[in-house]
Protein backbone atom coordinates (compact mmCIF):
# COMPACT_ATOMS: atom_id res chain seq x y z
CA UNK A 1 0.00 0.00 0.00
CA UNK A 2 1.53 3.39 -0.66
CA UNK A 3 0.34 6.85 0.02
CA UNK A 4 3.47 8.56 -2.03
CA UNK A 5 1.60 8.33 -5.51
CA UNK A 6 -1.68 9.64 -4.01
CA UNK A 7 0.10 13.04 -2.48
CA UNK A 8 3.00 13.51 -4.66
CA UNK A 9 4.29 17.73 -3.23
CA UNK A 10 6.06 19.12 -5.92
CA UNK A 11 8.65 21.87 -5.77
CA UNK A 12 9.11 24.55 -8.46
CA UNK A 13 12.36 25.74 -9.63
CA UNK A 14 13.63 28.45 -12.00
CA UNK A 15 16.67 27.53 -12.96
CA UNK A 16 17.33 30.16 -16.08
CA UNK A 17 14.25 29.44 -17.87
CA UNK A 18 12.86 32.73 -19.91
CA UNK A 19 9.44 31.92 -17.92
CA UNK A 20 8.07 29.96 -20.65
CA UNK A 21 7.81 27.01 -18.73
CA UNK A 22 7.27 28.35 -15.66
CA UNK A 23 4.01 30.14 -17.07
CA UNK A 24 2.88 26.44 -18.30
CA UNK A 25 3.76 24.93 -14.72
CA UNK A 26 1.55 27.15 -12.90
CA UNK A 27 -1.02 26.40 -15.34
CA UNK A 28 -1.52 23.16 -14.40
CA UNK A 29 -2.13 24.44 -10.67
CA UNK A 30 -4.87 26.65 -12.05
CA UNK A 31 -8.72 26.00 -12.49
CA UNK A 32 -8.25 24.55 -15.58
CA UNK A 33 -6.13 21.91 -15.14
CA UNK A 34 -6.35 21.54 -11.31
CA UNK A 35 -4.07 18.62 -10.24
CA UNK A 36 -4.87 19.06 -6.87
CA UNK A 37 -7.46 16.83 -8.01
CA UNK A 38 -4.38 14.24 -8.02
CA UNK A 39 -3.57 15.36 -4.72
CA UNK A 40 -0.53 17.43 -6.30
CA UNK A 41 0.49 20.61 -3.89
CA UNK A 42 2.30 23.23 -4.75
CA UNK A 43 4.80 23.75 -1.94
CA UNK A 44 7.59 26.35 -1.64
CA UNK A 45 9.44 24.15 0.98
CA UNK A 46 11.87 21.41 -0.40
CA UNK A 47 11.77 19.67 3.07
CA UNK A 48 8.26 19.24 2.31
CA UNK A 49 8.12 18.42 -1.43
CA UNK A 50 8.51 14.82 -3.36
CA UNK A 51 8.76 16.20 -7.02
CA UNK A 52 11.17 18.94 -8.19
CA UNK A 53 10.28 20.52 -10.73
CA UNK A 54 13.10 22.23 -12.56
CA UNK A 55 12.44 24.73 -15.74
CA UNK A 56 15.28 26.44 -17.72
CA UNK A 57 19.30 26.05 -18.32
CA UNK A 58 21.67 25.52 -15.34
CA UNK A 59 24.36 28.47 -14.58
CA UNK A 60 27.08 29.36 -13.03
CA UNK A 61 25.26 31.36 -10.30
CA UNK A 62 22.50 29.02 -9.75
CA UNK A 63 24.46 25.82 -9.66
CA UNK A 64 24.88 25.82 -5.73
CA UNK A 65 20.99 26.40 -5.45
CA UNK A 66 19.91 23.77 -7.55
CA UNK A 67 22.62 21.61 -5.74
CA UNK A 68 21.04 22.53 -2.36
CA UNK A 69 17.49 22.93 -3.04
CA UNK A 70 17.80 19.35 -4.15
CA UNK A 71 19.88 17.91 -1.17
CA UNK A 72 17.07 19.54 1.38
CA UNK A 73 14.41 17.37 0.31
CA UNK A 74 13.84 14.03 2.11
CA UNK A 75 14.20 10.60 0.31
CA UNK A 76 12.22 9.40 -1.96
CA UNK A 77 12.39 11.95 -4.20
CA UNK A 78 12.28 12.39 -7.84
CA UNK A 79 13.53 15.66 -10.55
CA UNK A 80 11.71 16.29 -13.47
CA UNK A 81 13.19 18.75 -16.21
CA UNK A 82 10.88 20.70 -17.74
CA UNK A 83 11.69 22.34 -21.39
CA UNK A 84 14.56 22.00 -23.53
CA UNK A 85 16.52 23.97 -21.62
CA UNK A 86 16.71 21.84 -18.26
CA UNK A 87 17.08 19.01 -20.93
CA UNK A 88 19.75 20.44 -22.50
CA UNK A 89 20.81 24.12 -22.50
CA UNK A 90 18.81 24.87 -25.64
CA UNK A 91 19.01 27.89 -27.95
CA UNK A 92 20.95 29.21 -24.71
CA UNK A 93 23.70 26.15 -24.53
CA UNK A 94 26.26 28.09 -26.42
CA UNK A 95 26.29 31.08 -23.52
CA UNK A 96 29.97 31.80 -21.34
CA UNK A 97 27.60 31.20 -18.17
CA UNK A 98 25.47 28.34 -18.87
CA UNK A 99 26.55 24.90 -18.20
CA UNK A 100 23.74 23.03 -20.15
CA UNK A 101 20.88 21.03 -18.72
CA UNK A 102 20.02 20.28 -15.32
CA UNK A 103 21.67 16.75 -14.94
CA UNK A 104 25.10 18.43 -15.38
CA UNK A 105 24.32 19.09 -11.55
CA UNK A 106 21.86 16.75 -10.26
CA UNK A 107 19.99 13.63 -11.48
CA UNK A 108 17.37 13.87 -13.58
CA UNK A 109 14.61 11.04 -13.54
CA UNK A 110 12.30 12.59 -16.08
CA UNK A 111 12.90 15.04 -19.12
CA UNK A 112 9.55 16.85 -20.32
CA UNK A 113 10.28 18.03 -23.77
CA UNK A 114 9.21 21.36 -25.23
CA UNK A 115 9.72 24.82 -25.56
CA UNK A 116 7.29 25.52 -23.92
CA UNK A 117 6.38 22.66 -22.27
CA UNK A 118 2.74 21.78 -22.56
CA UNK A 119 0.69 21.52 -19.12
CA UNK A 120 -0.61 18.07 -20.62
CA UNK A 121 3.18 17.37 -21.14
CA UNK A 122 4.48 18.50 -17.91
CA UNK A 123 1.48 16.88 -15.63
CA UNK A 124 2.43 13.48 -17.61
CA UNK A 125 6.21 14.26 -17.10
CA UNK A 126 4.65 14.07 -13.25
CA UNK A 127 2.75 11.28 -13.49
CA UNK A 128 5.87 9.22 -15.11
CA UNK A 129 7.70 10.03 -12.20
CA UNK A 130 5.31 8.87 -10.01
CA UNK A 131 6.08 5.48 -11.07
CA UNK A 132 9.63 6.47 -10.55
CA UNK A 133 8.76 7.39 -7.03
CA UNK A 134 7.11 4.36 -5.74
CA UNK A 135 10.47 2.47 -7.57
CA UNK A 136 12.84 4.64 -5.08
CA UNK A 137 10.66 4.12 -1.84
CA UNK A 138 10.89 -0.16 -2.23
CA UNK A 139 14.54 0.37 -3.21
CA UNK A 140 14.67 2.40 0.14
CA UNK A 141 12.46 0.03 1.91
CA UNK A 142 14.55 -2.98 0.82
CA UNK A 143 18.17 -1.41 1.62
CA UNK A 144 19.66 -3.06 5.07
CA UNK A 145 18.78 -1.05 8.20
CA UNK A 146 22.27 -0.64 9.03
CA UNK A 147 22.79 1.26 5.64
CA UNK A 148 19.45 3.78 5.71
CA UNK A 149 20.68 7.02 7.29
CA UNK A 150 19.46 7.36 10.67
CA UNK A 151 17.31 9.97 12.02
CA UNK A 152 18.86 12.94 13.25
CA UNK A 153 21.81 12.53 11.32
CA UNK A 154 20.92 14.02 7.96
CA UNK A 155 21.06 17.32 7.07
CA UNK B 1 -23.54 0.23 30.99
CA UNK B 2 -20.31 1.04 31.63
CA UNK B 3 -19.61 1.59 35.69
CA UNK B 4 -19.18 5.38 36.77
CA UNK B 5 -15.93 5.59 37.55
CA UNK B 6 -14.28 4.04 33.83
CA UNK B 7 -17.13 5.95 31.64
CA UNK B 8 -14.40 8.96 31.86
CA UNK B 9 -11.73 6.56 30.73
CA UNK B 10 -13.55 5.33 27.85
CA UNK B 11 -14.80 8.47 26.71
CA UNK B 12 -11.40 9.94 26.70
CA UNK B 13 -9.81 5.94 24.68
CA UNK B 14 -12.99 6.78 22.39
CA UNK B 15 -11.95 10.07 21.33
CA UNK B 16 -8.33 9.04 21.01
CA UNK B 17 -9.32 6.49 18.56
CA UNK B 18 -12.01 8.50 16.67
CA UNK B 19 -10.64 11.82 16.51
CA UNK B 20 -7.79 11.58 13.84
CA UNK B 21 -10.70 9.97 11.83
CA UNK B 22 -13.59 12.59 12.06
CA UNK B 23 -10.20 15.53 12.00
CA UNK B 24 -9.11 14.20 8.85
CA UNK B 25 -12.95 14.06 7.06
CA UNK B 26 -13.10 17.95 8.36
CA UNK B 27 -9.65 18.41 6.62
CA UNK B 28 -10.89 16.63 3.40
CA UNK B 29 -14.66 18.90 3.26
CA UNK B 30 -12.16 21.52 4.47
CA UNK B 31 -10.46 21.47 1.20
CA UNK B 32 -13.16 19.98 -0.95
CA UNK B 33 -15.04 23.23 0.11
CA UNK B 34 -12.31 25.47 -0.61
CA UNK B 35 -11.39 24.21 -3.99
CA UNK B 36 -15.22 24.40 -4.74
CA UNK B 37 -15.04 28.01 -3.81
CA UNK B 38 -12.13 28.81 -6.20
CA UNK B 39 -14.09 27.30 -8.88
CA UNK B 40 -11.73 23.85 -9.09
CA UNK B 41 -12.53 20.26 -8.58
CA UNK B 42 -10.55 20.08 -5.30
CA UNK B 43 -8.86 16.56 -4.32
CA UNK B 44 -10.49 13.51 -3.03
CA UNK B 45 -12.49 13.69 0.20
CA UNK B 46 -9.51 11.25 1.93
CA UNK B 47 -6.80 13.08 0.53
CA UNK B 48 -5.13 14.72 4.04
CA UNK B 49 -5.01 10.70 5.36
CA UNK B 50 -3.21 10.03 2.03
CA UNK B 51 -0.91 13.01 2.63
CA UNK B 52 -0.12 11.70 6.40
CA UNK B 53 0.46 8.26 5.14
CA UNK B 54 2.87 9.79 2.46
CA UNK B 55 4.69 11.87 5.74
CA UNK B 56 5.40 8.11 7.45
CA UNK B 57 6.42 7.27 3.96
CA UNK B 58 9.35 9.55 3.98
CA UNK B 59 12.40 9.43 5.39
CA UNK B 60 12.48 11.76 8.76
CA UNK B 61 14.65 14.55 7.80
CA UNK B 62 15.45 16.63 11.00
CA UNK B 63 17.66 19.97 11.39
CA UNK B 64 18.15 18.39 14.85
CA UNK B 65 16.72 15.34 17.17
CA UNK B 66 15.68 17.35 19.29
CA UNK B 67 12.54 18.14 16.67
CA UNK B 68 11.24 14.47 17.00
CA UNK B 69 10.70 15.28 20.78
CA UNK B 70 9.22 18.75 20.64
CA UNK B 71 6.59 17.68 17.22
CA UNK B 72 5.73 13.86 19.35
CA UNK B 73 5.15 16.52 22.18
CA UNK B 74 2.94 18.61 20.00
CA UNK B 75 0.89 15.69 19.15
CA UNK B 76 0.46 14.30 23.15
CA UNK B 77 -0.51 16.91 24.62
CA UNK B 78 -2.46 18.24 21.91
CA UNK B 79 -4.72 14.41 22.43
CA UNK B 80 -4.43 15.24 26.06
CA UNK B 81 -6.34 18.31 25.88
CA UNK B 82 -8.97 16.70 23.68
CA UNK B 83 -9.07 13.56 25.61
CA UNK B 84 -9.86 15.58 29.02
CA UNK B 85 -12.30 17.35 27.51
CA UNK B 86 -13.92 14.79 26.79
CA UNK B 87 -14.05 12.89 29.24
CA UNK B 88 -15.69 15.74 31.03
CA UNK B 89 -12.75 17.08 32.53
CA UNK B 90 -11.72 20.77 34.12
CA UNK B 91 -11.87 23.28 31.38
CA UNK B 92 -8.91 24.90 33.11
CA UNK B 93 -6.69 22.07 32.86
CA UNK B 94 -7.65 21.47 29.34
CA UNK B 95 -6.50 25.20 28.12
CA UNK B 96 -3.44 24.88 30.40
CA UNK B 97 -2.54 21.29 27.99
CA UNK B 98 -4.03 22.97 25.02
CA UNK B 99 -0.96 25.88 25.37
CA UNK B 100 1.20 23.46 26.53
CA UNK B 101 1.04 21.50 22.95
CA UNK B 102 1.35 24.92 21.15
CA UNK B 103 4.56 26.02 23.31
CA UNK B 104 5.99 22.29 22.54
CA UNK B 105 5.68 23.35 18.05
CA UNK B 106 6.74 26.72 18.86
CA UNK B 107 10.14 25.32 20.38
CA UNK B 108 10.57 22.67 17.65
CA UNK B 109 10.20 25.68 15.47
CA UNK B 110 13.09 27.47 17.35
CA UNK B 111 14.97 24.45 17.40
CA UNK B 112 15.78 24.61 13.95
CA UNK B 113 18.33 26.97 12.30
CA UNK B 114 16.21 28.42 9.32
CA UNK B 115 15.29 32.09 9.55
CA UNK B 116 11.38 30.74 8.15
CA UNK B 117 11.39 28.70 11.09
CA UNK B 118 11.87 31.07 13.34
CA UNK B 119 9.83 33.68 12.11
CA UNK B 120 6.80 30.97 12.39
CA UNK B 121 7.51 30.48 16.16
CA UNK B 122 7.56 34.31 16.47
CA UNK B 123 4.64 34.56 14.85
CA UNK B 124 2.98 31.34 16.85
CA UNK B 125 3.76 33.09 19.97
CA UNK B 126 2.30 36.38 19.29
CA UNK B 127 -0.91 34.20 17.87
CA UNK B 128 -0.90 31.93 21.35
CA UNK B 129 -1.03 35.41 23.21
CA UNK B 130 -3.70 36.53 20.78
CA UNK B 131 -6.54 34.41 21.25
CA UNK B 132 -5.41 32.85 24.95
CA UNK B 133 -7.50 35.49 26.68
CA UNK B 134 -10.40 35.00 24.62
CA UNK B 135 -10.20 30.77 25.62
CA UNK B 136 -9.85 31.42 28.77
CA UNK B 137 -13.09 34.18 28.89
CA UNK B 138 -15.00 31.72 27.11
CA UNK B 139 -14.37 29.33 30.07
CA UNK B 140 -15.20 31.50 32.67
CA UNK B 141 -18.53 32.50 30.76
CA UNK B 142 -19.16 29.17 31.18
CA UNK B 143 -18.64 29.13 34.51
CA UNK B 144 -20.88 32.11 35.25
CA UNK B 145 -23.86 30.43 33.95
CA UNK B 146 -23.48 26.78 34.95
CA UNK B 147 -21.42 27.12 38.02
CA UNK B 148 -18.66 24.23 36.92
CA UNK B 149 -15.50 24.29 34.89
CA UNK B 150 -16.26 20.68 34.30
CA UNK B 151 -17.03 20.15 31.12
CA UNK B 152 -19.31 17.10 32.08
CA UNK B 153 -21.79 18.88 34.12
CA UNK B 154 -21.16 21.87 31.60
CA UNK B 155 -22.75 19.60 29.00
CA UNK B 156 -25.02 18.26 31.02
CA UNK B 157 -26.58 21.67 31.88
CA UNK B 158 -30.06 22.17 30.73
CA UNK B 159 -29.54 26.20 30.40
CA UNK B 160 -28.92 27.44 27.00
CA UNK B 161 -25.74 28.70 27.50
CA UNK B 162 -25.50 30.16 24.00
CA UNK B 163 -28.61 33.27 24.94
CA UNK B 164 -26.70 33.88 27.75
CA UNK B 165 -22.99 34.27 26.34
CA UNK B 166 -23.72 35.49 22.82
CA UNK B 167 -20.77 38.09 22.96
CA UNK B 168 -18.32 35.33 24.00
CA UNK B 169 -19.78 32.74 21.19
CA UNK B 170 -18.97 35.21 18.66
CA UNK B 171 -15.30 36.10 20.22
CA UNK B 172 -14.71 32.48 20.43
CA UNK B 173 -15.25 32.47 16.54
CA UNK B 174 -12.88 34.82 15.71
CA UNK B 175 -10.53 33.34 17.55
CA UNK B 176 -11.10 30.17 16.31
CA UNK B 177 -10.10 31.94 12.66
CA UNK B 178 -6.75 32.10 14.22
CA UNK B 179 -6.65 28.01 16.19
CA UNK B 180 -8.03 26.74 12.82
CA UNK B 181 -4.83 28.61 11.11
CA UNK B 182 -7.47 30.67 8.14
CA UNK B 183 -6.97 33.43 6.61
CA UNK B 184 -6.49 36.70 7.28
CA UNK B 185 -4.76 35.28 10.41
CA UNK B 186 -2.91 32.19 9.18
CA UNK B 187 0.45 33.97 9.89
CA UNK B 188 2.62 31.00 11.52
CA UNK B 189 1.77 28.69 8.82
CA UNK B 190 -0.48 27.97 6.49
CA UNK B 191 -3.12 25.35 4.52
CA UNK B 192 -2.71 27.36 1.58
CA UNK B 193 0.29 26.47 -0.61
CA UNK B 194 2.48 29.28 -0.80
CA UNK B 195 3.51 32.08 2.25
CA UNK B 196 6.01 34.60 2.40
CA UNK B 197 7.76 32.82 5.27
CA UNK B 198 7.61 29.44 2.94
CA UNK B 199 6.17 27.26 5.61
CA UNK B 200 6.77 28.89 8.68
CA UNK B 201 6.72 26.64 12.02
CA UNK B 202 6.45 23.67 10.09
CA UNK B 203 9.21 24.44 7.27
CA UNK B 204 12.11 22.77 9.02
CA UNK B 205 9.89 19.95 9.99
CA UNK B 206 9.50 16.91 6.78
CA UNK B 207 8.24 13.05 6.88
CA UNK B 208 6.55 11.63 9.87
CA UNK B 209 7.29 14.46 12.37
CA UNK B 210 5.10 16.94 9.67
CA UNK B 211 2.68 13.63 10.42
CA UNK B 212 2.69 14.10 13.63
CA UNK B 213 1.96 17.79 13.21
CA UNK B 214 -0.59 17.36 11.16
CA UNK B 215 -2.87 14.59 13.66
CA UNK B 216 -2.29 17.04 16.30
CA UNK B 217 -4.01 19.68 13.92
CA UNK B 218 -6.74 16.86 13.69
CA UNK B 219 -7.25 16.49 17.12
CA UNK B 220 -7.41 20.06 17.50
CA UNK B 221 -10.29 20.68 14.86
CA UNK B 222 -12.16 18.16 17.17
CA UNK B 223 -11.39 19.68 20.53
CA UNK B 224 -12.19 23.33 19.03
CA UNK B 225 -15.26 22.22 17.81
CA UNK B 226 -16.06 20.24 20.69
CA UNK B 227 -15.83 24.25 22.52
CA UNK B 228 -18.50 25.30 19.97
CA UNK B 229 -20.72 22.49 20.80
CA UNK B 230 -20.68 23.40 24.59
CA UNK B 231 -22.21 26.51 23.56
CA UNK B 232 -25.47 24.61 22.01
CA UNK B 233 -25.24 21.94 24.89
CA UNK B 234 -28.87 21.88 25.75
CA UNK B 235 -29.77 20.87 22.47
CA UNK B 236 -27.68 18.27 20.28
CA UNK B 237 -29.34 18.96 16.69
CA UNK B 238 -28.78 22.86 17.02
CA UNK B 239 -25.13 22.13 18.48
CA UNK B 240 -24.06 19.97 15.46
CA UNK B 241 -26.07 22.64 13.08
CA UNK B 242 -23.72 25.44 14.93
CA UNK B 243 -20.83 23.56 14.66
CA UNK B 244 -21.26 23.11 10.51
CA UNK B 245 -22.15 26.25 9.77
CA UNK B 246 -19.53 28.01 12.10
CA UNK B 247 -16.94 25.68 10.02
CA UNK B 248 -18.33 26.95 6.69
CA UNK B 249 -18.22 30.28 7.77
CA UNK B 250 -14.08 29.94 8.92
CA UNK B 251 -14.29 28.46 5.41
CA UNK B 252 -15.66 31.35 3.57
CA UNK B 253 -13.41 33.89 5.77
CA UNK B 254 -10.42 31.73 4.38
CA UNK B 255 -11.13 32.14 1.32
CA UNK B 256 -12.33 35.86 0.87
CA UNK B 257 -9.78 37.87 2.65
CA UNK B 258 -5.89 38.43 2.51
CA UNK B 259 -3.34 37.68 5.05
CA UNK B 260 -2.68 40.27 8.32
CA UNK B 261 0.18 41.15 9.87
CA UNK B 262 0.82 40.33 13.53
CA UNK B 263 0.20 43.62 15.13
CA UNK B 264 -3.89 43.80 13.51
CA UNK B 265 -4.22 39.77 14.54
CA UNK B 266 -3.18 40.81 18.19
CA UNK B 267 -5.24 44.02 18.39
CA UNK B 268 -8.06 42.35 16.77
CA UNK B 269 -8.42 39.27 19.00
CA UNK B 270 -7.72 41.21 21.96
CA UNK B 271 -10.01 44.18 20.98
CA UNK B 272 -12.98 41.04 20.56
CA UNK B 273 -11.89 40.09 23.90
CA UNK B 274 -11.68 43.24 25.68
CA UNK B 275 -15.62 44.10 24.42
CA UNK B 276 -17.67 41.51 23.50
CA UNK B 277 -16.31 39.43 25.82
CA UNK B 278 -15.70 41.31 29.02
CA UNK B 279 -18.74 43.14 28.36
CA UNK B 280 -20.63 39.80 27.98
CA UNK B 281 -19.56 38.87 31.73
CA UNK B 282 -20.23 42.04 33.05
CA UNK B 283 -23.65 42.33 32.04
CA UNK B 284 -24.14 38.64 33.28
CA UNK B 285 -22.75 39.56 36.11
CA UNK B 286 -24.64 42.73 36.82
CA UNK B 287 -27.73 40.50 36.29
CA UNK B 288 -26.78 38.08 38.48
CA UNK B 289 -25.78 40.10 41.24
CA UNK B 290 -27.78 43.13 41.41
CA UNK B 291 -31.18 42.36 38.99
CA UNK B 292 -31.83 38.78 40.09
CA UNK B 293 -29.70 38.37 43.08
Amino acid sequence: MTYLAKSPWIIHYDASSCNGCDIEVLAALTPVYDVERFGIVNTGNPKHADVFLVTGSVNEQNREILKNTYDQMADPKVVVAIGICAASGGIFRECYNVMGGIDKVIPVDVFVPGCAARPEAIIDGVVKALGILEAKRQAMNDRPAATRKPAGDSV
Amino acid sequence: MIPEPYEAIVKAIIYLLLAPVLGGLIAGIDRKVTARMQGRVGPPLLQPFYDVGKFFEKENLVVTTTQNFYALSYLVFMAVAGALFFSGGDMLLVIFAFTLSHIFLVLGAYAAFSPYSHIGAERELIQIIAYEPMIILTAVGMYMVTKSFYVGSIVQSTTPIILYLPGVFIGYLIVLTIKLRKSPFDLSTSHHAHQEIVKGVTTDFAGPNLGRIEIAHWYEYVFLLGVVYLFFAWNPFIAIAAIIIAYFLEILIDNTTSRVKWQMTLRSAWLVAGTLGVINLGVLYYLRMVVVP
